[in-house]
């Protein structure tokens, strides 16, 4: 799997195919991406669970928190993770001890972790690093668009109805070929960091 | 379901564009509204907060102009765009995201007059501080550089010259001093020249010229092309340190590779307020749609042209870098393969006097102060927009009392050619 480039088939099977999404590392902090990252997710329907130790035993939008994603009572798809790249390995081994096993890594935009994504593969998980979800189905439904964001992907079909209100797209859109999630990278392989 | 990557005339017709989802309407709506409802209390909480995708206020952003953005983004292999009012308004919102007082910009000394007037006049008035480099020579961009230095700043090709600059050795220059190269790709158009792939960090343009093409509507974009690291080195406040007009949220961190559009729209565009008319953005958008067969129709029709003054008995000289043996010809070959452009400058035998009679006496062309028209223009610096200058100055600018500026249009080069010559050949 090469993790510099995504094809839009590959994330979008995932976020078409999850339906549980555990996220670790979750913030009550309303002005934190893993905080409205999360409150996205929900409103788009997926069943959003929290992973933080800090939080444990609190409420998030109506949502328990629990400690460690060994807590979750319930089966999750996908882990998503809200936490820096050194972190991730841990993360990864408590994942996999998870019965039933989630089915996808997925690890923010910023986060990479090569090890981790190595031993998700090697046991049959699918992986994603340094994305978000928001951002990807933002961009895979075109509501991103709404913000001049270049969505890669064309489209000479009506757009399905909104999911809820007038200003919610479904991810639903049928693409034409969009090419790769590969510009997050560019600025690694330019040696931006 | 194979997937295949689409082509620039593809992408010029289709990027950013969807039948609309209620009416079916296939072209553009022209969503001619000040403002758009919400959900509930907490969605409009989620759009103002940033935190969510979506419509506010058209000064912030509209659907008629997504669509345009995404289309010159996608064009530009960029992340994402922002539509503003004019290129110059462009250039202010990208400054604006990047400079504090007492910054500097590294700027070519070879711009369209309008931007030097903006960088000398308006931009020093902000405290940014402009040194100016001749892009003949790359090292004077490299001696310009300071620690101050918050970007470097030149044009794809050049106004009114024919100058090529060689983006690619910039954008080294930009690299290692650790700043954004931003490249004005009017002239060029993404058709002929995508400055993202010679190294530039963002694009801007007016729109007014060949991307709209029609000379009916003034527009500017902003393209961020996702490749600059806003975060290292805290250099660029307005994007890796938490905004107080935004509870706190890191534009770098939430946004990622388009940052710095966001950053444009909603601290720039929000805040100074330069927004495009969602009808300027219907027309700009029409006109995309035939960009790339209008460009290489300018292209060969300018390239007929100076062929032909180039051998008039009355020219002096011609500059066109699309004419072997053309000073920058070596550049155009690189940077614009399938043509020069549509505008050239020539010099009159007959001077000044000689150049007041062409503008007086031609037919078909439009004497005016524009480029990028359908229609072929023309215009003699030294008696219109350069007349305040003394002598010396209009030769440092280009605009000697010989010079003659063309944009050549897509009319039947015969007919454009034979307006020139009963011009030039009338007492």
């Amino acid at each position: 799997m090469n993790h510099d480039s995504y094809d839009d088939l590959y994330i979008r099977g995932i976020l078409n195919s999850v339906k549980t999404i555990a996220m670790v590392g979750v913030s009550a902090n309303t002005s934190r991406p893993s905080y409205f990252a999360f409150k996205y997710l929900l409103e788009r329907g997926y069943r959003m669970v929290s992973v933080n130790p800090g939080l444990a035993g609190q409420n998030l939008l109506g949502q328990p928190v629990y400690a460690t994603l060994l807590d979750v009572p319930e089966p999750v798809d996908m882990v998503d993770v809200f936490r820096a790249s050194q972190h991730a390995l841990p993360i990864v081994a408590q994942a996999l001890q998870m019965q039933p096993r989630p089915r996808v890594i997925w690890m923010q935009l910023g986060v990479r972790n090569d090890e981790a994504a190595e031993l998700a593969e090697a046991n049959g998980l699918k992986v994603v690093m340094n994305r978000c979800p928001k951002i990807e189905y933002g961009r895979l439904s075109s509501e991103i668009s709404w913000m001049g964001v270049n969505s890669r992907t064309l489209s000479a079909k009506r757009a399905k109805p909104p999911v809820r209100g007038v200003q919610r797209m479904s991810l639903e859109r049928v693409t034409m070929p969009g090419g790769v999630t590969r510009a997050a990278d560019r600025v690694g392989r330019r040696g931006g960091e | 379901m194979t997937e295949r990557t689409p082509g620039f005339a593809t992408l010029a017709v289709h990027a950013g564009s969807q039948p609309d989802p209620t009416t079916g309407a296939r072209a553009t709506p022209i969503y001619q509204t000040t403002s758009f409802v919400f959900d509930d209390v907490d969605h409009a909480a989620s759009l103002f907060a940033l935190q969510t995708f979506g419509n506010i206020y058209s000064r912030i952003g509209n659907p008629t102009n997504a669509v345009l953005e995404e289309r010159v983004a996608a064009l530009e292999g960029g992340t994402a765009g922002l539509a503003v009012a004019s290129g110059h308004a462009a250039q202010v919102l990208v400054m604006h995201a990047l400079m504090m007082p007492g910054d500097e910009l590294v700027a070519s000394k070879k711009l369209y007059g309008g931007s030097i007037n903006q960088f000398n006049h308006a931009f020093r008035n902000f405290g940014w501080n402009v040194l100016w480099a001749d892009p003949d020579d790359i090292g004077n961009f490299e001696r310009a550089v300071s620690p101050r230095t918050k970007a470097i700043f030149i044009e794809s090709i050049a106004n009114p010259g024919g100058i090529i600059t060689d983006i690619e050795a910039v954008g080294n220059v930009a690299r290692r001093a650790g700043v954004p190269l931003v490249v004005d790709n009017t002239l060029a158009t993404p058709y002929l020249c995508r400055p993202i792939e010679h190294g530039a960090d963002v694009v801007v343009h007016s729109l007014t010229k060949f991307l709209g093409g029609h000379g009916n509507s003034i527009g500017g974009l902003i393209v961020d092309a996702g490749t600059f690291n806003w975060s290292r080195g805290g250099r660029y406040p307005m994007l890796c340190e938490p905004r107080p007009e935004y509870q706190g949220i890191v534009l770098h961190e939430t946004f990622g590779d388009f940052a710095f559009a966001i950053a444009c729209r909603v601290l720039g565009l929000r805040d100074l307020g330069p927004a495009l008319s969602p009808f300027n953005a219907f027309l700009i958008l029409t006109g995309i749609e035939t960009l790339p067969l209008r460009m290489q129709r300018h292209c060969d029709n300018a390239t007929a042209v100076a062929t032909w003054l180039s051998k008039h008995a009355g020219v002096a000289w011609v500059s066109y870098p699309g004419l072997p043996g053309d000073r920058y010809h070596g550049l155009a070959k690189k940077y614009v393969p399938k043509g020069a452009g549509a505008v050239l400058t020539f010099g009159l035998k007959g001077g000044y006097d000689a150049g007041v009679k062409l503008v007086s006496n031609v037919r078909l062309f439009s004497h005016l102060a524009n480029i990028g028209d359908t229609r072929s223009l023309i215009i003699h610096p030294a008696s219109t927009t350069h007349r305040q200058l003394s002598d010396a100055q209009k030769v440092q600018a280009g605009a000697g009392p010989d010079v003659v500026r063309l944009s050549v249009g897509i009319e039947d080069p015969e007919d454009v050619i034979a307006d020139l010559e009963q011009a030039l050949a009338a007492d």
